[in-house]
C-alpha cells in the first residue's frame, strides 16, 4: 500500500458523514454524534497521510507515483488526487479544527435554537469534503471543481437564517465568489491548458516550455497571473473582499470554521499553490511579472486593518481582520522566496488557530449574553473569564506576540522580506502589527478593566445595532432571558467553552511545538527545483 | 418478416409516422398516452440500436436508399455520428417527455382531445427525427413542414389554460412559415445550380463550380438559407416567436420544444453550412461566421438580460433558451474542432438540462396552477424534489463544474482561444454570470420565500412526473461528471463536419 488512495478516503469520510447526518436528521442526538464521530474519523485518516508527506523521500516516492484518478471528467482531463505538503497543512488544520467546531456547533445551534439544523450539519460536512478535495487536488482543474463545490455547499450555510438580510448577503457572497472564479479563474485554467497542454501541478511551474518557445509571451503570462490571483476570490484580495464581511450573517460556527479557516484558507491555499506549482518562481522572475501582487496585498493588509478599527460589530471587525491576515499569506507567497513560501504555509496554520478562537469567543458572547457589538462588552470578562481569556490569546496571536503561533509566521515573513530586500513589506508588517494591536487590545481591555454598564432596560440595543443578529430570533432569545440581558448570564454552554479553550491552547502549543507545520513547510522548499 | 437491422434508418421515421396517425383512433382514457409511450419508446430503442450499429461497424456513415431508388433519384437516409447523436437526443427526450405527459396533459388538455394531442405529438417527433436522418435536401423541407405544422397545433392546445396560447401559436406560424419558405427558396436555387437534391451530390456539384464564390444563384441560396435557418433555430434577433410560444404551450410541449425543436434547426444549419456549402465557402469565402458570431454574442447577452427581467419562470427559461442557442451557434461558427464539438455537446447538454427544468416547471404548474415566480416562493418546503431538480438544472445553465453545462463551456472557451477570439470567451463567461443572476432569482424564491395561496397547500409532484424530471436532470449531472462519451462523440462528429463530409 503506497497510501495514494488515502486522500480519497479523506474525501469520502465527510461525504458519507453528510449522508448519515441526513438519514439520522430526525434524532438530533444521533445526528450530532455522527457529526462528531465523522470529524474524529477524518482526523484519523488525515493523520495516516501525514507521515507520507513528512517522509524524507517524499518527492521521489509519493509525489512521483501516479496520482489517484477519481474519474475522467473531460477526455484527457481527469480529476486527480495527490498528496502534497502544503495541502497537508491545510487538510490537517481543517480536519482537526472541525472536531472542535462540531462540538462548538452543538452548543451554539442548540443554545440559539436555530432552525434547519440537519441541513446545517449536512452542508457543513459536504463543505469539509470539498475542502479535502481542494487540499489533495492533483491538478488545478480538480482544485477548481472542488473550489466551486465549496462555494455552493456553503451558500445554504450563509443564507441559513433565511431572513431577507441573510439572503441578500448570501447573494453577495455567492455572486463574488462564483463571479470571480467563473469570470477569471476558469478562463485562466483553460488558457493554461491551451498553452501548456497540462493542468497538473509541478514544482517549478508549467509555463517554462511555453515561455521558452515564445508561444506565451511575458505580458500574456502577466495577464494570466492577474486572472489567477483575482479569480481566486476566496483569498479576499481587495477589492474582491466584500463577500467576507457579508458572510458574517451566517451562524457563528460557520463564520468560525468556514470563514476563518476552511473557505478563506481554500483561497490563500490556492494562491500559494498556483504561485508555486503552476507559475513557479523562475518563470515569474524571469518574465518579470507579478510584483504588483506585493503592493496590492500590502495595501489590502493596511486598508482592511484601518476599516477594522472602525467596526463596532464584533464579527464584522473580525471579518476585516481576516481580510488583512489573508493578505499576509498572499504577500508572503508573492515574495517568491523559499522563506516567503514557508511563512505563507505556517501562517495558514497560525492564523487558523487564532482566528477560530476569536470567532468562537464572539459566538460564545452572542449565545450567553446576546451581544454582538463591541461597545456592549464593558466588563464582560468578569462574567465570561474563559471566553475573554481565550479571546485575549487569539488577539495576541493576531498581533504576533510570543508565545503564540502568530509570532512564528511573522518571524518568517520578516526574514523573507529581509532576504529579498522588500522594505515595503517590512514597513507594512510593522504598521499592521500596530493596527492589529489597535483594534484588538481595546476589546480585551474593555472586557476586563471597564465596569459593567448600569442596569438599563435596553434589551433592544443590540437589536438595533446588531446587523448580524436575526431580529426575530433575537427577540425570541431576549424573551427567554427576560429583561436581564445585561444581567445574569454566566459563561456560554460547556461545549462552546471547551472548544474555544482548546483552540486558544492550540495557538500556544503551536508556538512551542511547531515541528509538524515547519516540517511540512520545509518539505515544500525541498521539492522546489534548484535555481 | 421485415429485417429490422437492415431497415433501421427507415423504421426510425416510419414507425412514429404510422404510430402517430394510428394514435387518432385510440379513443379516450389512458390509451392515447399508452400508445404514444409505446411508439416513442420503440423509436428510442431503434435510435439506440442505430447508434450501436454505427459504432460497431466503424464505418463513417450508414446509407439507406428508400425504396431502393438510387440516391440521386430517390431519397437517401444517411446516418453518421453527428445525426445518430442528435437522433438519440430527440428520440430520448421525446420518450421521456411522453412518459411524463400523462398527468400533465390530463390536467391541461380536455379529455376528448387526448387522442388528437398524442397523434400530433408523435408526428412532431417524427418530423424532427426525419429532418435529422435524411440526406435529401427537399426531404428536409417536407419533414420540416410536418414538424412545424404539428408544433403550431401543439402550442395552440395550451389554449384551455391560457387563451394567449392561440396568439403565440399564430405568431410562430407566421414567422415559422416565413422561415420555412426561405429554406424552400434556398433549396430551390441550389437545385437550379446543381440539378440534384441529394446533399452529398449537391456538395460535389457545388465544389465543381469554378465561380462558386461569385455565382449569384449560390449566393442568394446561401442568404435565404442562412436567414431561414436562423429563424428556425431562434437565433437572436429572429427569436421573437419563441418566448411566448414556450410560455403558453402545454408544459410537456414546452419541454419537448425547448429540448429538441431549435436543436434540430441547428442540426439543419450544420448540414447546410458544413455539409452542402462546405466549410471553405460558408466560413471563409462568406463572412457568415462574423455575422453568426455577432448575433450569437448579442443573443447570449441580451436574452440573458431579458431573462433576468421576467416574472414568469417559463418565460425566463424561454429567454434563457435563446441565449443558449447563442452558445451553440457561436461554437460552430468558430469552425474549429473545439468550437464545433462544444456546439454539438451543448445540443445534448442543453436538451437534458432545459428539458428537465421545463418538466419540473410543468410539475409545479400541475400542483400550484401557475409558474409565476411569485408562485414559486417557499415551494422548496412543499415540493423539495421538484425544486431540487429545478435548482440542479439551473446550476447546469450557469455551467457549474460537475454539471453538463460546464463541459460545454469548457469546449466553447477553449475553441474561442484556439480561434484567437478572446472576446467570445469573455461573452461566454459573462453569459454564465448573467445565468447565475436569473437562476438565482428562482432559487431564492423557491428556497427562501414564504409560501402563500396555493403554494402553501401544494404537495410534492406525483412519481410519474418526478421520475422523468430526475432522469433528465440526472443525465445532466452524469454527463457533467463523466463527459467522456458525449465529449468524444462530439469531437469525432466535429472532425467529420470539418472534414467536409455531408
Amino acid at each position: 500500500m503506497t497510501g495514494t488512495e488515502l486522500p480519497l478516503l479523506a474525501m469520502a469520510v465527510p461525504a458519507i458523514g453528510a449522508i448519515l447526518i441526513g438519514v439520522f436528521g430526525r434524532w438530533p442526538n444521533v445526528r450530532e454524534l455522527v457529526t462528531v464521530l465523522t470529524s474524529v474519523t477524518l482526523l484519523g485518516v488525515v493523520l495516516q497521510i501525514l507521515p507520507l508527506a513528512l517522509a524524507d523521500d517524499f518527492w521521489s516516492t509519493t509525489w512521483s507515483a501516479e496520482p489517484l484518478v477519481l474519474l475522467e471528467m473531460l477526455p484527457g482531463i481527469p480529476l486527480t488526487l495527490k498528496i502534497e505538503p502544503l495541502g497537508m497543512i491545510y487538510a490537517l488544520i481543517a480536519s482537526s479544527l472541525w472536531i472542535l467546531n462540531s462540538l462548538y456547533s452543538v452548543g451554539y445551534m442548540r443554545g440559539n435554537k436555530e432552525k434547519h439544523q440537519t441541513r446545517f450539519y449536512m452542508c457543513f460536512a459536504l463543505a469539509i469534503a470539498s475542502v479535502m478535495g481542494i487540499a489533495f487536488s492533483g491538478n488545478v482543474f480538480t482544485l477548481f471543481v472542488f473550489y466551486e463545490v465549496l462555494s455552493v455547499s456553503t451558500y445554504p450555510l450563509v443564507a441559513h437564517k433565511g431572513t431577507p438580510e441573510a439572503v441578500r448577503s448570501a447573494r453577495v457572497y455567492l455572486g463574488i465568489l462564483v463571479g470571480t472564479s467563473v469570470g477569471l479563474l476558469l478562463p485562466a485554467i483553460i488558457a493554461t491548458y491551451f498553452f501548456t497542454g497540462t493542468v497538473d501541478f509541478q514544482p517549478g511551474g508549467v509555463f517554462q516550455a511555453a515561455l521558452a518557445d515564445e508561444s506565451l509571451t511575458a505580458p500574456a503570462l502577466g495577464v494570466l497571473f492577474f486572472m489567477y490571483m483575482y479569480g481566486i476570490g476566496k483569498a479576499a484580495l481587495m477589492p474582491m473582499h466584500r463577500w467576507l464581511p457579508a458572510a458574517m450573517v451566517a451562524p457563528t460556527p460557520v463564520s468560525a470554521l468556514l470563514h476563518a479557516v476552511a473557505v478563506v484558507k481554500a483561497g490563500v491555499f490556492s494562491v500559494v499553490k498556483v504561485i508555486i506549482y503552476i507559475f513557479g518562481t523562475t518563470s515569474l522572475v524571469s518574465a518579470g511579472q507579478g510584483e504588483w501582487l506585493i503592493y496590492v496585498a500590502g495595501a489590502t493588509i493596511l486598508i482592511a486593518s484601518c476599516i477594522a478599527l472602525f467596526q463596532d460589530n464584533l464579527k464584522r471587525r473580525l471579518a476585516y481582520s481576516t481580510v488583512s491576515q489573508l493578505s499576509y499569506i498572499t504577500i508572503a507567497a508573492s515574495l517568491l522566496s523559499p522563506l516567503g513560501y514557508m511563512a505563507a504555509a505556517i501562517h495558514i496554520a497560525a492564523h487558523a488557530f487564532g482566528k477560530i478562537t476569536l470567532f468562537f469567543a464572539a459566538g460564545s458572547i452572542y449565545t450567553a449574553a446576546h451581544k454582538t457589538n463591541i461597545s456592549q462588552l464593558d466588563g464582560i470578562g468578569r462574567k465570561m473569564p474563559w471566553t475573554m481569556g481565550a479571546f485575549a490569546v487569539g488577539s495576541l496571536s493576531m498581533i504576533g506576540v510570543p508565545p503564540t503561533a502568530g509570532f512564528i509566521s511573522k518571524w518568517y515573513l520578516l526574514s523573507g522580506a529581509w532576504e529579498t530586500g522588500y522594505t515595503f513589506v517590512i514597513v507594512v508588517v510593522l504598521l499592521s502589527t500596530l493596527l492589529n494591536a489597535g483594534y484588538f487590545l481595546p476589546i480585551v481591555w474593555r472586557a476586563f478593566f471597564r465596569a459593567p454598564p448600569e442596569e438599563t432596560h435596553h434589551a433592544s440595543m443590540s437589536h438595533a445595532d446588531g446587523n448580524f443578529g436575526d431580529p426575530h430570533d433575537h427577540g425570541h432569545g431576549a424573551k427567554d432571558h427576560g429583561h436581564d440581558d445585561h444581567g445574569d448570564h454566566g459563561e456560554a454552554p460547556l461545549p462552546i467553552v471547551f472548544a474555544l479553550t482548546c483552540t486558544a491552547a492550540g495557538t500556544i502549543v503551536l508556538f512551542f511545538f511547531p515541528d509538524i507545520a515547519l516540517g511540512l513547510a520545509e518539505q515544500i522548499y525541498r521539492g522546489l527545483p534548484l535555481p | 418478416m421485415i429485417d429490422i437491422q437492415a431497415n433501421l434508418p427507415a423504421l426510425i421515421v416510419v414507425i412514429p409516422l404510422l404510430g402517430g396517425v394510428m394514435a387518432t383512433f385510440t379513443g379516450r382514457g389512458v390509451l392515447p398516452w399508452a400508445w404514444a409511450s409505446l411508439v416513442t419508446g420503440a423509436t428510442f430503442a431503434l435510435t439506440l440500436r442505430m447508434m450501436a450499429t454505427l459504432l460497431q461497424s466503424g464505418a463513417p456513415y450508414i446509407s439507406y436508399e428508400l425504396g431502393n431508388w438510387p440516391r440521386w433519384w430517390g431519397i437517401e437516409y444517411r446516418v453518421d455520428l453527428l445525426n445518430a447523436f442528435i437522433l438519440l437526443v430527440v428520440a430520448g427526450v421525446g420518450f421521456i417527455t411522453t412518459l411524463y405527459a400523462r398527468e400533465s396533459v390530463g390536467d391541461e388538455i380536455p379529455k376528448d382531445r387526448h387522442n388528437v394531442f398524442y397523434a400530433v405529438w408523435i408526428l412532431a417527433i417524427t418530423g424532427l427525427l426525419g429532418i435529422t436522418i435524411t440526406g435529401d435536401a427537399f426531404n428536409v423541407y417536407v419533414l420540416l413542414e410536418i414538424s412545424s405544422l404539428t408544433v403550431y397545433a401543439l402550442i395552440a392546445m395550451g389554449k384551455d389554460r391560457d387563451r394567449r396560447a392561440l396568439t403565440a401559436s399564430l405568431r410562430y406560424l407566421i414567422l415559422g412559415s416565413v422561415g420555412a419558405s426561405f429554406i424552400l427558396l434556398g433549396i430551390g436555387y441550389l437545385m437550379m445550380v446543381t440539378g440534384t437534391l441529394n446533399m452529398e451530390d449537391m456538395h460535389n456539384q457545388l465544389m465543381r463550380l469554378a465561380n462558386l464564390d461569385t455565382n449569384r444563384t449560390v449566393l442568394v441560396a446561401f442568404a435565404f438559407l442562412l436567414v431561414g435557418l436562423s429563424l428556425k433555430m431562434a437565433l437572436y434577433p429572429l427569436h421573437m416567436w419563441l418566448p411566448k410560444a414556450y410560455t403558453y404551450a402545454p408544459s410537456a410541449v414546452s419541454a419537448l420544444l425547448a429540448a429538441t425543436a431549435t436543436k434540430v434547426g441547428v442540426y439543419m444549419a450544420f448540414r447546410f453550412l458544413f455539409g452542402i456549402f462546405g466549410v471553405g465557402f460558408s466560413f471563409y469565402a462568406m463572412p457568415s461566421h462574423l455575422i453568426l458570431l455577432a448575433m450569437a454574442s448579442l443573443g447570449i447577452v441580451f436574452s440573458s438580460l431579458a431573462a433576468i427581467r421576467q416574472h414568469n419562470a417559463k418565460t425566463l427559461l424561454a429567454y434563457s433558451s435563446v441565449g443558449q442557442i447563442g452558445y451553440i451557434v457561436a461554437g460552430f461558427s468558430l469552425a474549429n474542432p473545439d468550437g464545433v464539438a462544444g456546439s454539438i455537446v451543448h445540443i445534448f447538454n442543453h436538451a437534458v438540462t432545459k428539458g428537465g427544468m421545463f418538466l419540473a416547471l410543468g410539475a409545479i404548474a400541475y400542483r400550484v396552477g401557475g409558474t409565476e415566480i411569485a408562485d414559486l416562493r417557499g415551494l422548496a418546503r412543499r415540493m423539495p424534489l421538484t425544486c431540487g431538480a429545478l435548482a440542479l438544472g439551473g446550476l447546469g445553465l450557469i455551467g457549474f463544474p460537475l454539471t453538463a453545462g460546464f463541459v460545454s463551456k469548457w469546449y466553447l472557451v477553449k475553441g474561442a482561444f484556439g480561434a484567437d477570439m478572446w472576446g467570445l470567451a469573455v461573452v461566454v463567461l459573462f453569459g454564465s454570470l448573467l445565468a447565475l443572476v436569473y437562476v438565482w432569482k428562482l432559487i431564492e424564491a423557491m428556497f427562501f420565500g414564504e409560501p402563500t395561496g396555493r403554494t402553501a397547500e401544494a404537495k410534492e409532484a406525483p412519481l410519474s412526473m418526478l421520475i422523468p424530471i430526475w432522469i433528465l436532470v440526472g443525465l445532466s449531472i452524469y454527463f457533467g461528471v463523466d463527459a467522456t462519451f458525449t465529449g468524444e462523440t462530439a469531437t469525432r462528429a466535429a472532425a467529420g463536419l470539418l472534414g467536409g463530409a455531408p
